[in-house]
């Protein structure tokens, strides 16, 4: 694909980059705002948990356009004019969120069904009445069916008006109520109980969506304005939960993404605008869902340090239990490879890791454990006993079923826990109870 | 316009493509998964884009190969985003199908002089000009898409006679299913595998958006109608020929009605479907509106006569000799109900025989006062037994015990027959048990 780009292309992009073609201006003032007021609004509908509600809007917008260019047609009017199309849109939006409704309310059907069937009969319809426009000897059906999958090119000075100002109200919109918005996403009953309509803020809200995504289809086309709406929201869920940072991110992710995309389909020949622009925001979002905010990056990188803290403790109780028994001092590789079930590899590594954290010296086949490593020993085989202690005293445990368990939540017991523990079982502070079961065959004291 | 044999290859072609998208769309629905028939059938998009450019040809088992993979891919995806992300379900389907047809889609439009994928094809599908389109089959001359639909529609029968206990029970009971040995995860996997090669079994024929009718209505629609798993099954099947049959006589004979010359077949399909759901909603048996409609005017109704027995009785219980018996104005002002309602109620006690108007004024017969001083004495056995056992002030438990005397059962009235005093709360008289 690479070795298609015109060798020209920077120079197109360049163009695109310093607003030299008028064209070009309109394109991207109109995704720019577009891609701006769609992450306002998406934010609340992802966080009110209706994200494909947006997608049946979507689809079902298609029989309101075909119906209002004909109507349009039939009253002797341009049938192209952008504002008639839309209101058609429109109605036909709000048509398809009624139906989803009542199919809920009054079926055992649940919101899935209720909205694929809504989404794929709309559509249908709309395919339907879009064969009779493409026979009308007037109908330029070419026109309407870009409506599917958008044509930002076209976009005429006009439309980037149209779509300008309205993004502009429907922030301002969502600016006025922003607190109400924020409480039905987050709370539904408290908002409720405060006294605040909330059928009637639902309403609002899925006007605003059906009104962005009624706008969203002539650029990006009604299979993908959904994108718009759900990917920069999501985006920027990755990076904050406070409402405010989430809302302005997602505009702000929005407006970069859409201006990008057309940017880049301006630039290299042959790149429809709407599905580049929905593949910068999936990008952004699949780079953001590695590297956000406990994203997978932050998650596996905190979980392998959770494992070698582990191992290390696994390995730092074992030296200490050998000790125990063996009052010299050092500890032998071989027995302690008997005491947990590591590959030799693995035994390796972990030895390494003490060895670097000056938690053991390592002479040749014997260990020993530092100071350090002695504090850090008795403090987990603490934790182990004091917890074996507990399940034995308190939960009624036999000592021989309580090793694993101990084995398992010895870890993650924070100071307060023990001393709670401490308090529950009458233990002086510091001191390390003798196990209750046998360890490395010799019998509990 | 006259049905030729052309029409007849469309409708089955048509109908082995809705049943084929119908079997998974059953299970996915029964799941509360539609949506990701939706996610599945967007993201074949690129599959069959990638394996049309890798191949250069249609080849239909490197087509089906790469759907298991998208499909797999898909709810992998879906999967990963909604744990990685903490997104909800819908969102990471969203994100995802979005994506990936976005995907296909400049893939399509990129390397348009290569390959030939008529974007016209996603939207429509090309189930009229199957028929031009003919292979050989057991040396009869068969339109492809009939062969390619009815080979999904093979292998889903297949697997889902095989599968039907796992399908059944994963469907149904996730969690006891996983107890019992069996594999949930993987009978999904396998499900969304089926579902992704049957969408593209299906995508010359009704296009990449269309098919989510075939795969979702025909499906929900037979849950309106039955609630038996091997039925709705059936009855799936039996729904998606309905439609491809609807859907190609609509497209012949709508477009006459408005001086047009033709209308798209799969457009006019998933419509079709949409009207057989409509009618299973209307008119269901159990769960239609109608029905749910008749029970619940049945309820009212049988409410006002009660009501109506109830007052009668009780003014009975008090006036003196000389007052005159309530009017049926009277009735219609205490008994706020819909006129109409209390209306057929009047029509009702007096057919039963239970109440006679003599100019205006009504009476009980004897029927009647008997089946309202048991209906008084479940009344006023509740009012005891919410005042004596619960607590609750005299004056705060008729509303309760009004409601409560028209859903009390025999065996809750012997329950109640414990506290039988004599009295209700109210000093009034509990009329005695009659055998």
């Amino acid at each position: 694909m690479l070795a298609d780009l015109p060798n020209d292309w920077w120079d197109s992009f360049e163009r695109a980059l310093l607003l030299r073609d008028a064209n070009t201006v309109w394109v991207l003032a109109g995704v720019l705002s577009l891609g701006i007021a769609s992450g306002v609004v998406g934010a609340f509908l992802v966080l009110r948990r209706r994200a494909l509600t947006a997608d049946a809007i979507s689809h079902a917008t298609l029989p309101g356009i075909a119906v209002a260019f004909m109507v349009m047609l039939a009253l002797g009017f341009a049938g192209k004019s952008l504002i008639g199309l839309l209101v058609g849109a429109y109605i036909a939006g709000l048509a398809s969120i009624a139906a989803i409704v009542l199919i809920r309310r009054t079926t055992h059907l649940k919101d899935d069904a209720a909205i694929g069937i809504t989404l794929s009969v709309f559509f249908g319809l709309g395919i339907c009445l879009l064969s009779f426009v493409q026979q009308m000897p007037t109908g330029n059906a070419a026109g309407l069916e870009s409506f599917i999958f958008g044509k930002a090119a076209t976009m005429l000075s006009g439309d980037a008006w149209l779509i300008g100002i309205a993004s502009l109200i429907v922030i301002c919109i969502v600016a006025l109520f922003f607190k109400e918005l924020g409480a039905i996403c987050f709370d539904e009953s408290w908002a409720a109980a405060r006294g605040w309509p909330v059928l009637g803020l639902d309403f609002l809200l899925t006007g605003l969506v059906a009104v962005m995504t009624v706008l969203a289809i002539q650029s990006v086309g009604l299979v993908l304005a959904i994108a718009l709406l759900i990917i920069p929201a999501s985006t920027a869920m990755l990076w904050s939960q406070r409402l405010l940072p989430v809302v302005v991110l997602s505009g702000v992710i929005g407006g970069f993404s859409s201006w990008l995309g057309a940017m880049i389909s301006a630039s290299i020949p042959r790149m429809p605008t709407g599905p580049v622009i929905v593949l910068v925001c999936a990008v952004l979002f699949f780079v953001s869902l590695m590297l956000g905010r406990r994203g997978i990056v932050q998650l596996w990188f905190l979980r392998l340090r959770m494992n070698r803290r582990i191992d290390r403790q696994h390995l730092l109780r074992a030296c200490w239990e050998i000790l125990e028994q063996d009052e010299s001092g050092v500890i032998d590789i071989r027995e302690l490879g008997s005491w947990r079930s590591w590959s030799d590899p693995r035994m390796k590594r972990i030895l390494r890791r003490c060895v670097a954290r000056k938690l053991i010296v390592r002479e040749g086949d014997r260990l020993r454990l530092t100071d350090a490593g002695r504090v850090r020993a008795r403090q987990v085989v603490r934790n182990h006993r004091l917890w074996e202690a507990y399940l034995i005293h308190h939960a009624d445990i036999a000592p021989t079923h309580v090793d694993r368990d101990a084995d398992v939540i010895e870890h993650v017991l924070d100071g307060d826990l023990i001393r709670s523990l401490e308090v529950a079982l009458g233990s002086a502070a510091g001191a390390v109870p003798a196990s209750p079961h046998a360890i490395g065959g010799r019998e509990p004291a | 316009m006259t049905w030729q044999l052309y029409d007849t290859w469309v409708v089955i072609t048509g109908a082995l493509c809705a049943m084929a998208c119908a079997l998974p769309g059953a299970q996915l629905v029964l799941r509360r998964r539609s949506m990701m028939g939706d996610a599945i059938s967007h993201a074949v998009l690129p599959g069959v884009a990638i394996a049309f450019l890798i191949t250069a040809t249609s080849d239909p088992l490197v087509m089906l190969a790469g759907a298991v993979v998208i499909g797999i891919l898909t709810t992998f995806l879906v999967d990963l985003v909604q744990r990685a992300g903490r997104t909800e379900i819908g969102a990471s389907m969203g994100i995802v199908f979005t994506t990936l047809f976005a995907l296909g889609l400049v893939l399509i439009r990129a390397f348009a002089d290569d390959v030939v994928i008529d974007p016209h094809v996603v939207i429509y599908g090309s189930i009229e000009l199957s028929y031009l389109d003919q292979t050989e089959l057991l040396g009869w001359s068969v339109p492809r898409g009939a062969v390619v639909n009815g080979g999904a529609l093979v292998i889903n029968g297949i697997l889902f006679l095989l599968f039907y206990k796992e399908l059944k029970l994963t469907a149904f009971d996730e969690s006891l299913a996983a107890a019992m040995g069996f594999r949930p995860r993987l009978v999904q996997g396998v499900l969304m595998a089926m579902t992704a090669a049957t969408a593209v079994a299906a995508f010359e024929t009704v296009g990449s958006i269309l098919v989510v009718a075939m795969i979702i209505v025909p499906g929900a629609t037979a849950w309106m109608l039955t609630d038996r798993y091997g039925t709705m099954l059936v009855l799936t099947l039996m729904l998606a020929i309905g439609s491809a049959l609807l859907g190609h006589v609509a497209a012949l004979v709508v477009p006459g009605w408005f001086g047009f010359e033709g209308m798209s077949t799969s457009g006019a399909m998933a419509v079709m479907s949409g009207v057989l759901f409509v009618l299973a909603w209307v008119c269901s048996p159990r769960h239609g509106l109608v029905a749910k409609a008749m029970v619940r005017r049945a309820l009212s109704l049988r409410i006002a006569r009660e009501d109506i027995l109830g007052l009668l009785y009780r003014y009975e219980e008090r006036r003196s000799e000389d007052s005159s018996a309530l009017s049926v104005g009277d009735i219609r002002e205490a008994i706020t109900l819909p006129r109409r309602v209390v209306a057929s109620a009047l029509r009702g006690v007096r057919a039963a025989g239970h109440v006679v108007v003599e100019s205006d004024r009504l009476q009980l017969t004897d029927a009647g006062r008997s089946a309202a001083s048991s209906l008084v004495r479940t009344h006023r056995l509740w009012e005891r037994f919410l005042w004596e056992r619960l607590g609750l002030r005299p004056d705060h438990i008729h509303g309760t015990a009004d409601r409560l005397e028209h859903f009390t059962s025999a065996s809750m009235i012997e329950e109640l027959s414990e506290h039988d005093e004599g009295e209700d709360p109210h000093g009034r008289p509990i009329p005695p048990a009659e055998d």
